[in-house]
């Protein structure tokens, strides 16, 4: 699975064009103030200024916490919300600013599948419908031909094909979930951004529908950005990873490097963070617990946005921001105090473990 | 780590919903013990019942529709035939409860410190100014900086980790015996979740409560708990010590909960072990054992209802799967080595 990905990455991906690319995109949510003069006194900084590209086949994990920009930094991208500045490319096209009339036949190349697969589905909808209607507005089939259509998806994803008739409250949650990417691959999209797509999903049904997800990147030649917090999750699906704080990424970089090497603290305090489900392993391993709430985005820490929550800042992480600049192990980190190949990322060594 | 008799025994609980599609049996049998200083963990999916347990001991599922059988007696007090008065005193004097979502249990147009201050003087008689203090005191102890002037602030004003801190400050003002924690952390960030389970345990030692934590999370469990229950669709499928658990599991579906984790300590797989199909709706369980449509390993015997007996030779570790030991050993290793179901 893994080297099929990444056999295709490099076949189709090194010399050729990235799908996507994304320059210094900025999404601020203006604050208003007064009670006469509605006038703006702030902004939230969700996005602010995040740079990042993806090969044909790759997938890109975007993790971070609460409040970190994550989901609307896919949004943006998406032009499901209109950037404050920056720039959007997709398959060599700006797509940042166009005209929503302009940007309509794009929407099929580009489909989002979202976390609550509750809220996400109209209630009032049989699943055929729900399924087909982007079908159906996009011309692409019709009456029986689109039936049928609808009906080989379901089948696809795991579902029945005499599901078609069936409203979403007669499904379970990863059922739902399903009914979601079958809606995302109608129209037969480019790329795939999944929001926390298994979040709300229990363990078992987890790994049915990230087995899923894999197995349609294959058929159907998908480029995924998954946007999730679980590390876990991310690591096992994601080719490379991007890694946020406040609105703008810290690190990025191959999958495998950043989880067994980080090099920004920020990367190794989350490893850290996560319960290894061995408590032996657990005992062994040193916690480096982060003191500390996340600051918030609409005023957030001068220079490095990190410094106030740091082990190993000092004065210069308040007073210049950090570049991201290329490490070993080939991933880019915005600190002044990289950590070395001797630092220890959360994951011990099977060997210790 | 655990001595003495235990503080809360619980033997053949039973709850039972009538619903417009039949008998929704929640919890069906349930028997634990949970001793002072010790952490017991619930484990399963959703609808397993871990949560109605919990609820169940506080008396929240009562109602006109719900059937609560069994005993569980905590000092003497039987919380399922106790009367709502009765019930009512064991709750703010002698358990305390905190939820997922620490938002929606606090009132949100009362001050924090208020709110801990109402809950000591419902059951102290001392002054505001002495129940204000304790109430900062309380606060301090949780991790809360700026006590002081936090005490003074609404709940909207205080992030999801300073919440759930302070709702555990509520339960502790009541000084409980029993603390029973509803997936305390899962609407948390992960570096949040690692400062409150280490303060979790931090006050199940110091404090000598006993703890019941009900969550999904195997990596918290793995961190803080002495003994485990697994639940599958409202029984306990398997019980052991943290190490019986986590190294010799018994029961298929704990192997399938160990297996479908995706873990950082280990090698990425291409493949994760999933657990086929889904849990069985509560109102038609299948006959015999429950997890028998999911599981790769059943044979004949299924159709009958298991027991829940120590099948594993050793004491404390009980389970309810048919299949011999030495079966078990060699179905449990997956190809990887690793421990989890996949067909054999």
């Amino acid at each position: 699975m893994s080297e099929t990905i990444s056999q295709r990455a490099q076949a189709t991906g090194n010399g050729s064009a990235p799908l996507l690319e994304v320059r210094d995109l900025v999404k601020h949510f203006p604050i208003h103030g007064g009670l006469l003069f509605n006038h703006s006194v702030g902004a939230v900084r969700a996005v602010d200024g995040v740079s990042f590209s993806i090969k044909p086949g790759e997938t890109l994990g975007l993790v971070g916490e609460s409040g970190c920009g994550k989901s609307t930094l896919a949004r943006t991208v998406l032009q499901l919300l209109t950037p404050t500045s920056g720039s959007v490319r997709f398959d060599g096209q700006e797509i940042s600013g166009l005209k929503r009339r302009k940007l309509q036949p794009l929407r099929r190349e580009m489909q989002m599948i979202f976390q609550d697969p509750y809220a996400s589905l109209n209630p009032r909808k049989r699943i055929g419908e729900i399924v087909g209607s982007p079908m159906k507005l996009h011309g692409i089939a019709e009456g029986a031909e689109l039936r049928k259509q609808v009906e080989e998806l379901l089948d696809r994803v795991g579902l029945a094909p005499e599901h078609y008739n069936r409203f979403p409250h007669e499904f379970s949650g990863g059922q739902r979930q399903r009914i979601g990417i079958a809606r995302a691959l109608a129209l037969k999209p480019k790329l795939i951004i999944a929001d926390e797509p298994v979040s709300a999903l229990d363990v078992s049904i987890q790994a049915q529908i990230i087995n899923l997800l894999e197995d349609l990147q294959d058929e159907f030649d998908l480029t995924y950005i998954f946007v999730a917090h679980d590390l876990g999750v991310v690591r096992h699906v994601a080719d490379r990873v991007a890694v946020m704080y406040l609105g703008k990424i810290v690190e990025s970089g191959p999958a495998s490097e950043v989880y067994s090497n980080p090099v920004h603290p920020y990367t190794e305090a989350l490893l850290s963070a996560v319960p290894i489900p061995d408590p032996r392993a657990n005992r062994e391993r040193k916690e480096k617990i982060l003191e500390g709430d996340v600051p918030s985005p609409a005023n957030p820490p001068a220079a490095c946005r990190f410094h106030t929550r740091c082990p190993y800042a000092t004065e210069i992480c308040s007073e210049i921001e950090p570049e991201l600049v290329k490490h070993r192990g080939g991933q880019w980190a915005a600190c002044h105090h990289p950590l070395g190949p001797g630092a220890t990322a959360g994951a011990p060594s099977p060997a210790s473990g | 780590m655990s001595d003495g008799a235990p503080l809360l025994s619980v033997e053949d609980l039973r709850v039972h919903f009538q619903t417009e599609d039949g008998v929704v049996k929640a919890v069906d049998g349930v028997s634990f013990e949970v001793r002072r200083g010790e952490v017991l963990a619930i484990v399963g999916e959703s609808g397993c019942g871990k949560s109605v347990t919990a609820m169940s001991l506080m008396g929240l599922t009562r109602g006109p529709n719900a059937e609560i059988t069994g005993r569980a007696t905590l000092g003497g007090t039987d919380l399922v035939a106790a009367k709502e008065s009765e019930l009512r005193k064991v709750r703010g004097n002698e358990i305390a409860m905190i939820f997922q979502d620490p938002m929606s249990s606090l009132n949100p147009v009362h001050r924090v410190g208020a709110q801990i201050v109402e809950q000591i003087q419902a059951h102290d008689d001392i002054s505001d100014s002495d129940a204000k203090a304790r109430a900062i005191e309380l606060l301090k102890s949780v991790g809360i900086p700026g006590a002081e002037e936090r005490a003074n602030s609404y709940p909207h004003e205080f992030s999801g980790g300073m919440r759930q801190r302070a709702m555990i400050a509520m339960g502790l003002s009541v000084e409980p015996d029993l603390l029973i924690a509803d997936e305390p952390t899962t609407a948390l960030d992960v570096t949040i979740q690692a400062q409150i389970m280490r303060l979790l345990r931090k006050l199940n030692e110091d404090r000598g409560l006993a703890t019941i934590l009900i969550t999904h999370d195997l990596g918290v469990v793995a961190q803080v708990a002495d003994r485990i229950l697994v639940m599958y669709a409202g029984e306990i499928v398997e019980t052991g010590t943290l190490e019986q658990i986590f190294y010799d599991p018994q029961h298929p579906y704990t192997w399938g909960l160990l297996g479908s984790v995706m873990r950082l300590d280990r090698e990425r797989s291409d493949r994760l072990a999933q657990i086929k199909g889904q849990p069985p709706s509560l109102a038609s369980l299948p006959e015999g054992c429950k997890f028998r449509p999911r599981c790769p390993h059943a044979f004949g015997k299924c159709t009958q209802h298991p027991e829940l007996e120590a099948r594993a030779g050793d004491g404390p570790h009980l389970d309810r799967c048919w299949l011999d030991a030495e079966r078990k050993r060699s179905a449990r290793t997956m190809k990887s080595g690793e421990i989890g179901l996949e067909a054999a």
